[in-house]
């Protein structure tokens, strides 16, 4: 049986029937609690004895200094940045996520190609060039989608001391007479892309508004379930 | 391709192509020169120059971390920079682009590393399409003996080590440059590419390409260039 397959036509040079494990998508807008997700989960799942590794957008060896660089300045074109972004996926995917299936782990992911294509399109990429591009991607198991809309989100900001972030703003991209409007305005529309991407990917769309730990549970639930569909492991050992 | 249509008043952008040792750079050079005593205003484009991008593929380079489809997105990551901040913007102004190289030269190698011809080419689609692209059409044994007689020291990537492992590099870099070759063959069919004889005397290409190149000069504004 093939457990993986890619969007599109595959990865150069790898064959996918080698790999094993889980991957675990968390997607969502910024600030809308992922990473304190995806730590409970992690824990949640290696409380249930199984092995888990973690990655987040622009964190591979390749590309995220070349990122971090590019966006101090506010130098590169969208298509430019948009790329970059792909490249530091593709990166992250061939040597951590790719290692991680290989051995068996459960490979959460904090957001994966989605947010990435939602914040293309909002900065003007065309829909089916953007989804071209990370169709090298693979499918993962489960995509679950902290969902919350705008006007929820701000406090949330407001609470963590209100600095509203610029590229989380779309201050790139001049939407507003403030930096409220802009962070208005832009997260509007991702939120509005991300949507669109639930359907078509067939997300498992999470109501973010609640309560962390209610959250926490529905996650928690909703992974063993992911878990027990796909699963050669046996049920947790008991050590008496 | 698919990329935007530049309005007047518009340059033209002019592109040479072809494996290592095929004199394209050579050709360059001199029609730039040709170019500028007619009074146009030239400017080179060079591929994987984005001072940016750059650092990041050196980086996957010397590191030898790239694999064929990263080799393949920093690549493009590098061309999307120059296309939108150089070529369009001197277009736009009205300038010759010549660029060495261009969207081909990733058809032709990444392709030859295993990556999928369709989806490389669906990344460039933000590419303008070239005024006339040039293909020097040189044969295996010329080009490889111009390249290894001057320079014995091939690098990593450039002699396709990493996906010949197991040979030593002049040999990969044989097998490489051969599989390039047939790679271009196909896509001068595919984008109509105008073929160059790369084997004869340098200024008998020289004067077809400017035969070539004169015909799309109609109503490109000329400079008066500074004194050099």
């Amino acid at each position: 049986m093939r457990r993986f397959e890619s969007y599109g036509d595959g990865i150069p040079r790898v064959n996918l029937d080698e790999l094993s494990g889980w991957l675990v998508v968390v997607e969502g807008t910024d600030g809308v609690g992922r990473t304190t997700h995806v730590t409970r989960l992690r824990t949640h799942l290696e409380r249930m004895g199984y092995a888990v590794a973690e990655t987040g957008l622009s964190r591979s060896d390749l590309a995220s200094r070349g990122i971090r660089r590019a966006k101090e300045g506010n130098i590169l074109g969208t298509n430019a940045y948009n790329l970059f972004y792909a490249t530091d996926l593709a990166d992250r995917l061939e040597r951590q996520i790719l290692p991680a299936l290989r051995a068996g782990f459960v490979m959460l992911t904090d957001r994966y190609i989605y947010s990435l294509i939602a914040r293309a399109i909002v900065r003007g990429a065309e829909p089916d060039w953007i989804k071209q591009v990370y169709s090298f991607a693979i499918r993962p198991d489960a995509v679950f989608y902290l969902r919350i809309g705008v006007h929820d989100l701000v406090p949330r900001v407001l609470a963590n001391g209100g600095a509203f972030d610029y590229w989380e703003s779309g201050m790139d991209m001049s939407l507003g007479a403030d930096i409220y409007e802009s962070f208005i305005n832009y997260q509007t529309q991702v939120i509005q892309q991300l949507d669109g991407l639930a359907r078509e990917y067939e997300f498992e769309t999470i109501d973010a508004t609640g309560s962390v730990d209610e959250i926490a549970a529905d996650l928690a639930q909703r992974v063993t379930r992911v878990l027990g569909a796909g699963s050669s492991v046996d049920s947790p050992m008991v050590i008496e | 391709m698919n990329g935007p249509t530049i309005h007047p008043p518009a340059g033209r952008l002019f592109v040479v192509e072809g494996v290592d040792g095929s004199g394209k750079s050579t050709q360059m050079t001199l029609l730039a020169q040709w170019l500028r005593g007619e009074g146009y205003p030239v400017v080179f484009s060079e591929w994987n120059s984005s001072t940016i991008v750059k650092s990041t593929t050196s980086r996957g380079k010397r590191r030898r971390i790239l694999t064929p489809l990263t080799f393949s997105l920093i690549h493009a990551t590098d061309f999307a920079d120059r296309m939108d901040r150089e070529i369009i913007p001197l277009l736009k102004a009205g300038a010759i682009v010549l660029a060495d190289r261009y969207v081909y030269t990733a058809y032709a190698r990444d392709v030859v590393r295993g990556v999928p011809p369709r989806w490389v080419r669906s990344l460039y689609r933000f590419a303008v399409q070239p005024t006339q692209a040039f293909y020097f059409r040189v044969s295996l044994g010329t080009a490889l003996r111009r390249i290894l007689s001057s320079r014995p020291k091939l690098k990593y990537y450039e002699a396709g080590l990493d996906v010949n492992p197991h040979t030593d590099s002049e040999e990969s870099y044989r097998m490489f440059q051969g599989r390039l070759l047939e790679e271009y063959d196909a896509i001068v069919q595919e984008f109509g590419l105008t073929v160059m004889d790369a084997s004869q005397p340098v200024e008998v290409q020289q004067r077809i390409l400017r035969r070539a190149i004169g015909a799309h000069l109609n109503g490109i504004r000329k400079v008066a260039h500074a004194p050099v």
